[in-house]
């Protein structure tokens, strides 16, 4: 499999109302979210969105409820019409297709996992996992065995003749995940998708996410309303509140340069340890000679503190991939930055 | 005081209007009445062909063909023995043959009711407009005097089989109609998305995802459908519908008492019959939802 396609959202406006696209102008020229809902009643749904989400990584949208994580989702695969704007999938404007172009998009580039799993509960694990390949017209044959291999895949061999409500949460979003990675698409939705889990379930499923993008890189786009599993997942992260983008970056970015108070906020609670990258504390002034302890270029500030405790020594050299030494990390620096809002 | 008076029109006014109604629907049917009554002729067969099979065969067949089909759909031994008994004493008092009319007059008008409502149910769940429409339609059908419309049934059709058919299929069908609209409006939301999701067309979304979820409430639609066409078929036989309905019709008329309440009984017995078998057959189909993840 090739690199996968990224995404482009340009300029992207929903408006719910009956007349969203006379309103437009109006929020372009600047009206509130409150105002355009009080005068006109309008309900502004997303405001200018621009997200280029990279091919082949994961991209986090984060946003508490009603502010539009959803909605955005849905116009990436078009179940909601946008009002105004782009969604470039390459070269096509996923806005612009005709129904049956839609279909085929998709039916074939992308593959979506719910929030409330939304299985077919009159049909077997095995039964939904071949849904999509089922409607693509693929024998029924050929679509079980490519099923099973995912089913397989996702830990639930042996259920493949259960239904789903014979199944916990955690086994059902498995189909789920089974289901739309069975649709083999360059591109997987997930919708809040382990939000219905409880918190070990969820770090379960996370890792299992993880562990499948190392071998698959899709373009994956994943809606959360948790910071904890934003931090976890995303390659990049777009913080969403009342429809529009109000911060976008790496974790690390995020965490380290809030762009607002409200964000701020957020992440004030975050384990830190976690996020931040050696390569932000480190001393990169100076590098020592060989020897002693090294910890490698692009790991978290906990794992290094981690081998500080283990070995007992207040200092080490990080090494980038070739083994060349890039700067120093002492334990002080590494505590401090953990405990202690940093900056850049 | 004239204005107190109700300003209804003058009876020479209303003679007219009515006269000209009967009379134009009266020519209508000497000019079409004999393609319409064409039109139902295979029908028609269809019905007299079952009911002289149901009739002609060996009893004791006939008993194991029904003890089978219910058992088949209920997979329950007390349902099927039950069936055999109230086969077994119905032919006891003498009324087999009547029994097996009915029958093939509920079954026939339940298929017609079936084939044609399960469409109408589905144009209407899929477009409100559409609901909008048929809604007062089957308003209508299901409050009017069935003896009203028997009216201009008969004088299409004369007195017979037929208009007894239509009479009972317009009295049994709204709730089949309605039953197949409300089951698939009400199917969940989030898997229709998620069919939507994975590029499922119109029909393979319809086919795949709302009738198979609709099923359990079709099947209470049938169940309905079914009850209601065993009472109306009592109506029909005063339109020559012969069975069941029209011993229980010679019993007043002649003041039978125990006449017609073995042939009320045989009636009552048929309805539990099917009731029972089409009701255990909608829940196996349901059997899905029952195991639950503990």
């Amino acid at each position: 499999m090739g690199e996968a396609t990224g995404i482009e959202i340009k300029n992207l406006y929903k408006i719910f109302g009956p007349n969203g696209k006379e309103m437009v102008q109006k929020v372009k020229d600047g009206m509130s979210k409150a105002e355009l809902n009080e005068k006109f009643n309008h309900v502004l749904g997303l405001n200018d969105i621009n997200i280029s989400m990279p091919g082949g990584k994961i991209e986090v949208v984060m946003g508490l409820s009603g502010s539009g994580k959803s909605t955005l989702i849905r116009h990436i695969n078009r179940l909601i019409d946008p009002t105004d704007g782009e969604v470039l999938y390459g070269s096509e404007d996923v806005c612009k297709m005709t129904q049956k172009e839609l279909r085929e998009f998709r039916r074939h580039k992308t593959a979506m996992v719910f929030q409330k799993f939304a299985l077919l509960p009159h049909r077997t694990v095995m039964k939904n996992t071949v849904y999509g390949l089922e409607i693509q017209g693929v024998p029924m044959k050929e679509a079980e065995n490519r099923a099973a291999r995912w089913i397989a895949r996702v830990g639930l061999e042996g259920f493949e003749d259960h239904y789903p409500n014979q199944l916990s949460g955690g086994m059902q979003q498995r189909v789920g995940l089974a289901r739309a990675l069975t649709n083999d698409a360059d591109i997987l939705l997930m919708d809040e998708a382990f939000s219905a889990l409880d918190p070990l379930i969820r770090m379960d499923m996370q890792t299992v996410l993880l562990d499948l993008q190392e071998e698959l890189h899709k373009t994956i786009v994943f809606i959360t309303h948790d910071l904890d599993e934003a931090l976890r997942l995303g390659d990049k992260i777009a913080i969403l509140r009342d429809g529009a983008v109000i911060q976008q970056g790496t974790g690390q970015e995020i965490v380290l340069r809030p762009a607002d108070q409200y964000i701020a906020d957020f992440v004030k609670e975050v384990n830190r340890g976690r996020v931040i990258l050696v390569d932000t504390v480190m001393d990169k002034t100076r590098t020592v000679k060989e020897g002693g302890l090294t910890i490698s270029s692009g790991i978290m500030l906990e794992e290094a503190a981690k081998t500080f405790a283990e070995t007992g020594l207040g200092e080490a050299s990080v090494v980038n991939g070739d083994g060349r030494p890039v700067g120093v990390l002492n334990v002080q620096d590494t505590i401090s930055a953990m405990v202690t809002p940093a900056t850049l | 005081m004239d204005w107190i008076e109700f300003p209804s029109l003058s009876r020479g006014n209303l003679l007219t209007i009515k006269k000209t109604i009967d009379g134009s629907f009266k020519e209508f049917t000497r000019a079409y009445g004999d393609l319409i009554d064409k039109f139902f002729d295979p029908l028609q067969d269809f019905l007299v062909l079952l009911e002289r099979l149901l009739i002609t065969s060996p009893w004791p067949l006939v008993l194991a063909f029904f003890a089978g089909i219910v058992f088949l759909m209920s997979r329950k031994v007390s349902i099927t023995v039950g069936t055999v008994i109230a086969l077994a004493l119905i032919g006891v008092f003498g009324l087999w043959e009547d029994t097996m009319r009915t029958i093939a007059m509920v079954t026939v008008c339940t298929l017609l009711a079936i084939v044609l409502g399960i469409p109408i149910g589905i144009f209407m769940a899929r477009s409100d407009r559409v609901q909008r429409l048929v809604n007062p339609v089957l308003d209508l059908m299901q409050t009017m005097p069935s003896f009203v419309y028997l009216i201009p049934v008969v004088m299409i059709f004369g007195i017979g089989k037929v208009p007894g058919l239509i009479a009972v299929v317009i009295y049994a069908i709204p709730p089949m109609i309605r039953l197949t609209n409300l089951g698939i409006r009400l199917v969940d939301q989030d898997v229709l998305e998620a069919a939507d999701a994975f590029g499922s067309s119109g029909s393979q979304k319809l086919m795949n995802v709302q009738l198979p979820l609709a099923l359990p409430t079709i099947m209470a639609g049938i169940n309905q459908c079914i009850m209601m066409s065993l009472s109306m078929v009592v109506v029909a036989s005063m339109i020559g519908v012969k069975g069941l309905g029209q011993e229980v019709l010679n019993a007043i008329n002649n003041q039978y008492l125990t006449a017609g309440v073995l042939s009320g009984l045989a009636i009552v017995s048929i309805a539990i019959i099917f009731d029972r078998a089409t009701q255990a057959y909608g829940k196996r189909l349901q059997k899905h939802s029952e195991v639950v993840h503990g």
